[in-house]
């Protein structure tokens, strides 16, 4: 079984983000960049699955400008056997959006022939949780989101899905895509051997051009703002003191 | 008018309140149809056609829908997405499932877990864990949203007498199969709509601690929430989780007992009316955004709360 792992490079989530005064957008230059959360996560499962035999090949795929590459580089040092990178210079949180994001990512299953995909639930940056779906219905596979499980059954998968009212278990048959949730599993952090290995692992560079597909905007960011501010309130010396806030003051009790 | 069409989530039983919501937002837009697809759910077709605000109600009764499988209800929606100018849903975990399948099969941009409608194409929504809030249009010829609970109010459930429409099912995937579902069993009021929040961090300090948070909640008539922290830790199941990744809610209280509060956590709560935070952490980012804040242990304050509670109930 051969797994395709789509990685995206964001800013990193300890990063207090800026949104720049002209109302543009986000600051990234000069901003701590890392994997995203849940694809490492995802990176994670295939190497695992990979390690117990069930796997091959695990390929890691990022789509992003040139430094994206080392997005690469760190899923290779946690385990991936060979990566690829489609370049653009679009900004890649807002102006390459999912649904082109899902066509490049379509182009290189029809080239790669992956048995599974495994990606994140959502990007830490557009926050949009769409592209694995996406993904799902161009191909015309099944799509099993939020997994905190999986597990492999004769020609298929069982997945446990976090969902609002608790956990619901699906079945999937192969080829299929799976979104994960932070409960799958906790990723690993790449050995320094394993990250001199992974310099040596081969990265294929493609372009949108090259795989065929449009990816001009559909959306236009016509702003990005400052949220409202919540004003700090006070702190209180002791429990009488809240009570009494909260029925004379704040009228909630 | 556009004609604007919301996808109902129930339980073959029950409207989900996620819904309502969304009929909110749809409505803003133009004329509602709400689709009710499920097996033996003719009462909550018949709950649909009296939301106020529906002036349709589509429904389609088939063992395909008997549970929420997103690849039979994205194709059910897209043989109906010739008559209709946008699709919503509540960015519940069903709607966010299903939305973006519905929306690559039409080939439409989706724009996630609006806050506002700015205009006909064009709507608001934070980007980067609620750091910043963006103003979005679609150049697309149709919408395809999915709409924040908490941003839009419920739409009434009376008052409503849209017509109810039948229309056949699709034939369901062969490649995917529901298997079953566990659900948190609770007394308590349903997270994202209650009135009153006590959430619980890693300053809990085990799933058993959690005890002393659901007391308080007991007292206030509120549901019980968490970090991430404290659900990775196994204090809670997952489905307790607030949070950028978890559930937005906006309460008119929210209670944060041993959370540091995490941009990441603050995302899911910072729209509550009224924050209350207790950490022993003086200088934890939660009492940034409190607007009563009390340092202390967790383990003295909470059950002198819960008892002070207690007590003025007794003595009204
Ligand atoms: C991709 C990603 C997604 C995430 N999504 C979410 C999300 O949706 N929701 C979420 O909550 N987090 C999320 N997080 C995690 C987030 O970054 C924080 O790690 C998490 O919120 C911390 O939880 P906490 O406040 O309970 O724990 P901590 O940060 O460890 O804080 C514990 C607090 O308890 C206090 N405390 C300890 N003991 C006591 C005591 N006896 N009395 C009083 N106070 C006490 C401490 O002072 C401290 O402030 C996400 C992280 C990532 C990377």
């Amino acid at each position: 079984m051969k797994i395709l792992v789509p990685v995206k490079r964001v800013v990193d989530y300890n990063v207090t983000v800026r949104v720049k005064a002209d109302g543009s957008g986000v600051e990234t230059a000069n901003v701590k960049m890392s994997m995203n959360p849940f694809d490492e996560i995802a990176n994670e499962e295939a190497i695992r699955l990979k390690e117990k035999g069930a796997a091959s090949e695990v390929v890691a795929v990022t789509i992003g400008e040139a430094k994206a590459q080392e997005t690469l580089r760190t899923a290779m040092a946690m385990g991936a056997d060979r990566a690829l990178h489609v370049e653009t210079q679009a900004r890649t949180d807002t102006e390459l959006q999912p649904l082109a994001v899902a066509k490049l990512l379509q182009a290189l299953v029809e080239r790669e022939q992956p048995d599974l995909v495994i990606m994140g639930k959502q990007a830490i940056d557009d926050d949009s949780n769409q592209t694995g779906q996406m993904l799902a219905a161009l191909l015309g596979w099944p799509q099993a989101t939020f997994a905190s499980k999986i597990e492999l059954v004769e020609g298929g998968l069982e997945v446990t899905r976090e969902v609002d009212a608790g956990l619901e278990k699906l079945w999937v048959k192969l080829p299929a895509i799976v979104t994960v949730d932070l409960r799958l599993n906790e990723p690993r952090y790449a050995s320094l051997p394993n990250i001199m290995k992974a310099k040596k692992k081969p990265i294929d560079k493609l372009t949108p051009e090259e795989l065929g597909v449009d990816t001009a905007p559909r959306l236009t960011y016509v702003k990005v703002e400052e949220p409202p501010k919540r004003q700090a309130g006070v702190k209180v010396a002791d429990v009488p003191a809240l009570l009494d806030k909260l029925k004379s003051e704040a009228g909630v009790i | 008018m556009a004609e604007i069409l919301v996808v109902a989530e129930h339980d073959n039983a029950k409207l989900d309140k996620a819904t309502l919501h969304g009929v909110t937002a749809a409505a803003a837009l133009g004329t509602v149809t709400l689709l009710v697809a499920g097996e033996g759910a003719a009462a909550v077709a018949e709950a649909a056609a009296k939301v106020a605000g529906v002036a349709k109600v589509v429904h389609v009764d088939d063992a395909a829908y008997a549970e929420p499988v997103a690849e039979n209800l994205a194709s059910l929606v897209v043989a109906m997405a010739d008559g209709y100018d946008g699709f919503v849903v509540g960015a519940s975990t069903f709607g966010k499932n299903l939305m973006p399948r519905v929306a690559a099969l039409l080939d439409l941009a989706q724009i996630s877990d609006i806050v506002e409608v700015v205009g006909p194409k064009s709507f608001k929504r934070y980007i980067y864990a609620g750091n910043a809030l963006a103003t979005v249009e679609t150049r697309d010829a149709k919408l395809a949203l999915t709409v924040r609970t908490t941003a839009f109010p419920a739409a009434a459930t009376e008052g409503g007498s849209a017509s109810v429409e039948t229309v056949q099912a699709v034939a369901p995937s062969d490649l995917v199969k529901f298997l079953g579902r566990e659900v948190s069993a609770s007394e308590r009021p349903e997270l994202t709509s209650a009135r009153v929040v006590v959430s619980g961090g890693r300053g809990m300090g085990s799933g058993e601690n959690f005890v002393i948070v659901e007391a308080l909640a007991d007292q206030l008539g509120a549901a019980v929430g968490a970090s991430r922290a404290a659900v990775d830790a196994g204090y809670v199941p997952n489905d307790y989780q607030v949070g950028q990744t978890g559930k937005i809610v906006a309460p008119e209280l929210y209670v944060a007992v041993g959370i540091s509060g995490a941009i990441q956590h603050l995302a899911g709560m910072k729209d509550s009316k009224v924050i209350v935070a207790i950490n022993k952490d003086e200088e934890a980012p939660i009492f940034q955004v409190a607007d009563y804040g009390l340092v202390g242990d967790l383990f003295t304050i909470v059950p002198q709360l819960t008892e002070a509670l207690k007590a003025s109930k007794a003595a009204s």
